[in-house]
């Protein structure tokens, strides 16, 4: 079962054996020069922030270095260089190569090109399977159990890749609920919906809050509508507070894999069932234990 | 035969006959036959079947088609049957059988997939999840083509 030289490009790579024993090393704090003399390559051809910087510190961290750009402005892809030369050019020179692109599928023509395993930081609107792992994590840590729970999965589910894995990486469990919780226009494509194995249903907030053990909040990203007028319509159509949150369990923990905008307020961060600056901070380990396994 | 009174046997090559009524030309495209390559092609369509009730036929004379290329045009003509004729004897006779995997005939109608973009090293790959109705799901995004969009798009709309 090791993990040496595979590509991370979906969730559904991994099995649960698999992800718990990522989980076990992560929770491990363990450290060292594990990656010394190595090359991480950080292709973010689309913007990050805690993706790209909690890779980067999980290299330094384990003694490794890295390389790459997080905007395309600066490198050749501005001359025209294409995505593909641009790996080949990459896989000569790292030992790991971390892409983050806007197109769907961007990771796994790039493990087909290059040697060096492939690491999907989020490529277009379905996948971002690290993200997956962290929030996976974060419930594992956080509520002891995967199975069992009633989850709240709420926000945009048709354009944000990050529910998406989640939810995907959800059918490795049996969770004992899964709640969908976004307007109409927001709830996921049926190619998805067509592979959730755990019983689930579209559900108003207010109604289903007091049954949740997790609540699972995505943003609703503007740069994912083909139409700006449509964006306008939803993008106040939920939003949790504190006072929504007295019908909740005591013990309910909710997540976002942030950045978050006003879906939750202020007011919510001091409560004990904010758990989403944690889960950033998860993915420092997670990346760590994920680096270590992958990088031959 | 009934079509034996619109087109005259051929002598070597392939007959592709029980194709649905009105995609000849489309299994014409997706075979590559132009009519440039100089073969003897023929077709007619809507003529009267007993198992279909109309069908199309099309024979190209000189060619004999591989079972790789003839499988192909299951995606838009799933009930074909295929003779190998030599010396005007049929010698084989087959089905299409749609493939597990279709590359390179259909693109991805996402716009955001890797595959759409220029210039990139890379070609449409879909694997068939359901075969009545066609279904194909994109190996690179995800996204599924449904048998009406494969249509269209060898339709060449």
């Amino acid at each position: 079962m090791s993990f040496s030289g595979k590509d991370v490009l979906s969730i559904l790579d991994f099995t649960r054996n698999e992800l718990e024993r990522l989980f076990r090393i992560a929770s491990s704090k363990f450290e060292g020069d594990e990656l010394k003399g190595k090359v991480v390559a950080l292709a973010f051809f689309e913007p990050s922030t805690r993706t790209r910087l909690s890779f980067e510190t999980a290299t330094l961290r384990l003694g490794g270095g890295y390389i790459g750009f997080d905007a395309v402005q600066g490198t050749s892809i501005a001359k025209g260089e294409t995505f593909s030369d641009t790996i080949r050019m990459l896989d000569a020179y790292a030992d790991v190569i971390v892409v983050r692109h806007s197109l769907e599928g961007a990771a796994k023509l790039a493990a087909e090109l290059a040697e060096a395993p492939v690491i999907n930081a989020g490529d277009g609107s379905k996948r971002h399977p690290t993200q997956a792992m962290i929030d996976l994590y974060t419930v594992w840590r956080e509520k002891k159990v995967i199975d069992n729970l009633v989850y709240g999965i709420l926000g945009d589910l048709r354009y944000g890749r990050a529910s998406g894995s989640f939810l995907r990486v959800l059918n490795l469990y049996s969770p004992k609920k899964v709640y969908l919780i976004a307007p109409e226009s927001l709830r996921p494509k049926e190619e998805l919906l067509d592979t959730l194995k755990m019983p689930w249903e579209f559900a108003d907030l207010e109604e289903v809050l007091p049954e949740l053990d997790v609540l699972y909040v995505t943003r609703i990203q503007k740069e994912r509508f083909p139409d700006p007028a449509e964006y306008e319509r939803v993008k106040g159509s939920y939003r949790i507070d504190a006072a929504l949150l007295k019908n909740a369990k005591e013990d309910m923990i909710i997540l976002h894999p942030l950045p978050r905008v006003d879906e939750i307020a202020l007011d919510v961060d001091s409560t004990p069932h904010a758990r989403y600056f944690k889960q950033a901070a998860y993915g420092v380990p997670i990346r760590m234990a994920l680096l270590r396994e992958v990088i031959p | 035969m009934s079509e034996e009174l619109v087109v005259r046997r051929i002598s070597n090559g392939t007959v592709i006959d029980h194709i649905p009524a009105g995609r000849a030309l489309k299994v014409l495209r997706i075979l590559g036959i132009t009519g440039e390559e100089g073969y003897m092609v023929s077709m007619v369509m809507n003529v009267y079947s007993k198992k279909l009730g109309k069908k199309d036929i099309v024979k190209v004379e000189g060619r004999e088609l591989s079972s790789e290329e003839v499988n192909k045009i299951a995606l838009v003509a799933p009930t074909a049957t295929i003779n190998i004729v030599r010396d005007y004897e049929v010698v084989e006779k087959r089905k299409v059988e749609l493939p597990d995997k279709i590359e390179g005939i259909v693109r991805c109608v996402n716009p955001k997939c890797v595959t759409n973009a220029p210039r990139e090293a890379v070609h449409p790959s879909f694997r068939v999840i359901s075969r009545k109705p066609l279904k194909l799901v994109c190996e690179y995004c995800g996204e599924y083509l449904t048998e009406e969009e494969v249509i269209a798009q060898l339709a060449g709309t």
